[in-house]
């Protein structure tokens, strides 16, 4: 693959406004060649604000968007990327056959219409037209035209919305192929488990800045919480106010408390009520992270200082 | 032989090597255009009003009501219901097309595809150039099978070219107003500009029936210039078409230019 570890993609603190909203605040984003990187933060954050600026769809205020080292209005950059956006509608009287074959005619070496329908795993459904297709077929195809360009560089912009389990583990499993054959991959999602599952480095973003950025361990290590979980009748409201518990709350029953000092916080809670019991303690995933990092306000800034 | 280095470097960013041969380019063209006329032939909700409106008027008025005069009159409306016919692939092919995809998300996402730049307008213009041609060879059939109209093959391949480039005008200004408006307050808005345009240029009564001031006006519609055209070519009334094919080229340029731009600051 690419020698060189010149990022395939970058924005380069890069500034977007809207009126007066500033969706992205000098924010520097690099994707490197051969891996997934997920872009994670809550709405609004810029994720697709980014997206749309790697993809040359809007232009920067300040700063640089560079696709494969060129502008990426250049259709020349344009030619090595494959793309799956959030909300289209595909013409719904074409079959799935037609709109491989339209979409891989725009790309100089594209992939063969049955072997793009194979790799997106709509190879039974060539002949049907894309308006009778279910939501998680039409998604499966919207993927399938994404890489029949055979490109070195693929937004995945929230891929799994609306499709089932089963649907997603084939989804996922067609990235990781994707990754395997040297295919860089940007994924946006809601879905942290998704990242967790497949991304080799995260982004988090938060109000158009990067507050974070690593591999998803990394991440972890950054928000080093542990979750508790137990039975007890102990009022959430009253063990939030302890020393180093960071939030506690009641799920089906049960006690969840989020701490940075779990074995403080475990003395205190078996001595509160000896009745604790089906006691659980793991170390917070990704998802807690993520809560962590994009608190407003105080978490933010806090994460940003850390960052800095 | 190695490479050096610095060479490797070179080898690894390799966009040169992707850049497209003109045959891949026109192949995508095509298949654009390809598309984009299958896509709408499939709709019956697009091709069947197109074709409708102007058969069943000209069923009406230029064969069942037309007995006394049947072919004199048959022919007058077979020219001016074939530019009714002609203008509505133009303005709501391009139009409504133009204002759903820049709704619903499609014209971002070929915008994201390296999608050759012109390929999109072309291939809806393709495609109306192709429903227009279906109309009016669905008039003529008419006129001369059920009207017995008398066409020669001159006269009608006249028309038929008339109506494939007249379309062009009207695509335009389809154009232009599905920059104006998006998704479905557009299809509303070129009613509005469909219908009182061809009542205006005489398409529905000819122009001596109505007011003088409308007469004067009419030279103000792209309409009643093609109209003009194609009464000349199906031999109604000769004209020196030629600087009405300048109008309706000069018009085309506007809209289309005024779209374009349009296009390109607002997406």
């Amino acid at each position: 693959m690419n020698a060189t570890n010149r990022p395939v993609a970058a924005l380069h603190q890069v500034v977007k406004r809207y009126g007066t909203l500033t969706a992205l605040d000098r924010l520097d984003l690099e994707v490197r060649p051969g891996e997934l990187l997920a872009v994670l933060g809550p709405n609004g954050a810029g994720k697709s604000t980014s997206i749309a600026l790697l993809l040359g769809l809007l232009r920067a205020d300040a700063g640089q968007a560079e696709l494969f080292g060129r502008d990426p209005q250049d259709i020349v950059a344009r030619r090595r990327i494959g793309v799956m956006l959030q909300a289209f509608n595909l013409p719904p009287t074409l079959r799935v056959g037609e709109l491989l074959r339209l979409t891989a005619s725009y790309y100089p070496a594209p992939r063969g219409v049955a072997e793009s329908a194979r790799l997106g795993g709509v190879d039974d459904l060539l002949t049907r037209p894309y308006g009778k297709l279910s939501g998680g077929q039409q998604r499966r195809v919207q993927f399938a035209l994404a890489l029949c360009g055979r490109p070195q560089l693929v937004f995945l912009d929230e891929p799994t919305v609306g499709m089932d389990i089963e649907a997603r583990q084939k989804l996922w499993a067609a990235m990781r192929a994707l990754v395997a054959e040297g295919c860089s991959v940007v994924l946006t999602t809601h879905y942290l488990e998704e990242a967790e599952a497949l991304a080799q480095r995260v982004v988090v973003l938060g109000r158009g800045r990067s507050l974070c950025e690593g591999s998803v361990d990394d991440l972890r290590a950054r928000v080093a919480m542990t979750r508790i979980r137990a039975l007890s009748d102990l009022d959430a409201g009253v063990i939030a106010g302890w020393p180093e518990v960071q939030s506690a709350s009641r799920e089906d029953g049960r006690l969840i408390i989020v701490t940075p000092a779990p074995e403080d916080v475990l003395r205190r809670l078996l001595n509160a009520d000896l009745a604790t019991s089906e006691l659980e303690v793991r170390r917070a995933g990704l998802a807690e992270a993520f809560t962590e990092l994009t608190r407003d306000d105080a978490g933010a800034n806090a994460a940003e200082q850390e960052a800095a | 032989m190695m490479s050096t280095p610095a060479q490797h470097a070179l080898d690894s960013v390799p966009l040169e090597s992707l850049s497209m041969s003109r045959g891949r380019i026109a192949r995508a063209y095509l298949e654009e255009a390809r598309s984009e006329c299958l896509r709408y032939l499939r709709n019956p909700g697009f091709m069947l009003p197109i074709l409708m409106f102007p058969g069943l008027f000209y069923l009406v008025f230029g064969i069942l009501m037309a007995h006394s005069d049947a072919a004199g009159a048959g022919r007058y409306l077979l020219a001016s219901y074939g530019v009714f016919g002609v203008m509505s692939p133009g303005l709501f092919g391009f139009g409504v097309s133009l204002a759903a995809e820049r709704d619903n998300g499609l014209l971002t996402l070929k915008r994201a595809l390296p999608m050759p730049p012109g390929a999109y307008l072309l291939g809806k213009m393709v495609m109306a150039m192709m429903a227009a041609a279906v109309v009016v060879l669905l008039l003529m059939a008419m006129a001369v099978l059920l009207g017995h109209v008398a066409l020669t093959a001159g006269q009608a391949g006249a028309l038929l070219v008339t109506g494939v480039l007249g379309v062009l005008p009207f695509c335009a200004l389809g154009m232009w107003v599905g920059t104006l408006f998006k998704g479905q307050a557009a299809p509303g808005m070129l009613q509005l500009v469909y219908l009182p345009m061809s009542f205006l240029s005489g398409l529905w009564f000819p122009l001596p029936m109505l007011p003088k001031f409308l007469q004067t006006i009419a030279p103000a519609w792209p309409s009643y210039h093609l109209d003009v055209v194609a009464m000349d070519a199906i031999g109604v009334q000769s004209a020196n078409v030629l600087p009405h094919v300048a109008v309706l080229a000069g018009f085309a340029a506007v809209f289309l230019g005024l779209a374009a731009r349009r296009l390109r600051r607002h997406g």
